[in-house]
């Protein structure tokens, strides 16, 4: 209220500019180190006896104009595919915890059955997953089975939504019991309560590993490559094999970092919100 | 008779909590249960509210006998509010809405009517204000009158009362304290287990001490903490004096 009013004292004013002061040097300090570094790197890197090589072999800018366009197209099915299989990965993954949590012998089987597949494909190796189902339910012969891209994508998401669903459980468990006590003594029902108070509760507390395995999936939609789709990464390997030259693992890779950043950037924040709301409710 | 207890036992593993206890409430009739830490006073209010079983006897709430395994406990709850010692608001949810959640999903009320009914209250325990405030920006003082005026929005028949003041710094007990007696005093019928031998004396016309899992004493205030005739209960009244909490 009086804020506004206050004018710091002779020592609040010392301490002001000594920080200040401190501020500069450490931005300096750390500019300083960083050109070090990055020289000594640079150096080591371009006066290696293969450097000449390995550059024209990997950092080829002509092969890398050739094969962009191929690549990027190639990215925007891993986006798409990404968006897709993000969405239902958390579905299933929130859905299989949900599950879990059902009491009761009714809910015996389902429970069962949940447990299973958490367990199951939190232990089959992706690669695998991806070729039993695009090579696997084709050979079955089935009407209507659905092209390999489809089938890939599934194997993506029954993969993560089995790591996903132990991440939501670990957040339905960090609720503390005494939340339940104080819904179910109001007269909320067991389903009322997971979804008025725990559910909302957790979603918010495990948002951050939830978002830390939305960006490895991203990197992991890749290998439905394996199963024929030209991607990103088949664009590339396609490149590589026709020029014999890896340039276009390059180009790919780093597209795949770019198009990681927003989604790093977004779990950063997200974790640190999360650690000062936690810290200011303490 | 509102509520009673009869021969009600609760165990946990080897532990017996609750032996053979019995306590009956009147409506508009307000009980202090007293005793040791560990006595057993939260599980018996717990017992009550059915957030845990029992393992022999039976409570009747207005008659209706609630620990039949075919009652619907969801039913039971709804007819009374509980309140704990750690005020236990929702988190993640305003003020206000902590209060709404209840009437408007259990008991399907009209939205605006409960948003009055709730913003009424809350200007009546004077917390008007911070309707749109979450949980963790108010004092514990403050978080437990909205406790209070959660239970309370449900119109429940009996209100449980948990050590609502045992969280709380001493400036903060009054205006709780100051809620409760006027809960009493509008014929709210409560059951509250408590530490503060002053507030029992006020507000309750029974005090009930538990001893050993059951009823060792229970009478009128004054004659329960002022001359009581067991000597356990002389016994926990004399270590309470002593700690400076009569
Ligand atoms: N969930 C539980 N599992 C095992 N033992 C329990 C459980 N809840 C309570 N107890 C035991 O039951 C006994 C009574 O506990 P209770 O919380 O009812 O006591 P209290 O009278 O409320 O004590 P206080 O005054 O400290 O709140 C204690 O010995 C406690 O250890
Ligand atoms: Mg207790």
């Amino acid at each position: 209220m009086s804020d506004q009013l206050h004018r710091p004292s002779e020592i609040q004013r010392g301490r002001i500019a000594y920080r200040r002061r401190q501020t500069i040097r450490s931005v300096l300090l750390a500019a300083l180190s960083t050109a070090v570094v990055g020289v000594l790197l640079a150096v080591a890197v371009t006066g290696a006896p293969g450097w000449d090589r390995v550059r024209q072999s990997f950092f080829s800018p002509e092969v890398a104009r050739r094969y962009l366009p191929d690549i990027l197209e190639g990215l925007w099915l891993n986006v798409r595919l990404l968006v897709v299989c993000a969405v239902l990965a958390l579905a299933l993954g929130l859905l299989i915890a949900t599950l879990r949590t059902l009491r009761g012998p009714v809910f015996f089987p389902v429970r069962a059955m949940a447990t299973g597949y958490t367990y199951t494909f939190r232990g089959l190796p992706l690669i695998i997953v991806i070729y039993l189902m695009a090579f696997g339910i084709p050979g079955l012969r089935l009407q209507g089975t659905p092209g390999v891209l489809v089938l890939g994508g599934a194997a993506l998401v029954v993969t993560y939504g089995a790591y996903l669903a132990e991440v939501f459980r670990a957040g339905i468990e960090s609720v503390h019991p005494s939340q339940l006590a104080a819904a179910r003594s109001l007269g909320l029902t067991y389903r009322q309560t997971m979804r008025h108070v725990v559910l909302p509760q957790a979603i918010r507390r495990v948002a951050p590993p939830l978002l830390n395995d939305t960006v490895a999936l991203q990197k992991d939609v890749g290998l439905v490559s394996l199963a024929g789709p030209i991607d990103a990464v088949r664009a590339a390997q396609i490149g590589v094999a026709q020029d014999a030259n890896y340039t276009p693992y390059i180009v790919a890779g780093v597209l795949f970092v770019l198009l990681a950043l927003p989604l790093i950037g977004v779990t950063d924040w997200v974790t640190l919100r999360a650690a000062r709301r936690q810290s200011a409710g303490a | 008779m509102l509520l009673s207890c009869e021969n009600v036992r609760k165990t946990f593993g080897a532990t017996v909590v609750l032996d053979d206890l019995s306590l009956a409430v009147d409506e508009h009739q307000v009980v202090a249960l007293i005793g040791a830490s560990g006595s057993g006073k939260s599980t018996l209010l717990r017992c009550v509210n059915l957030l845990t079983g029992i393992d022999d006897g039976t409570i009747r709430l207005d008659g209706e006998d609630i620990t039949d395994p075919r009652v619907d406990p969801d039913r039971v709850r709804q007819r009374i509010g509980m309140v704990f010692q750690s005020y236990n608001l929702f988190p993640h949810m305003t003020v206000l809405r902590n209060i709404t959640l209840a009437p408007e999903r259990v008991h399907k009320r009209a939205a605006a009517e409960i948003r009055a009914q709730a913003l009424e209250w809350l200007g009546r325990v004077g917390l008007a204000d911070k309707a749109d405030s979450y949980p963790d920006r108010l004092s514990g003082g403050q978080q437990q009158r909205v406790a209070i005026v959660r239970a309370l929005v449900n119109s429940p028949r009996l209100l449980l009362l948990d050590e609502v003041t045992s969280a709380l710094d001493p400036e903060l007990v009054g205006e709780v304290l100051t809620m409760i007696r006027g809960l009493k005093d509008e014929g709210m019928t409560m059951v509250l287990a408590t530490h503060e031998m002053g507030f029992a004396r006020q507000v309750a016309d029974r005090v009930v001490f538990l001893d050993g899992g059951r009823v060792l004493e229970e009478g009128p205030p004054e004659q329960v903490l002022g001359d009581p005739t067991q000597a356990r209960t002389r016994q926990f009244l004399a270590r309470i004096i002593e700690a400076g909490r009569l």
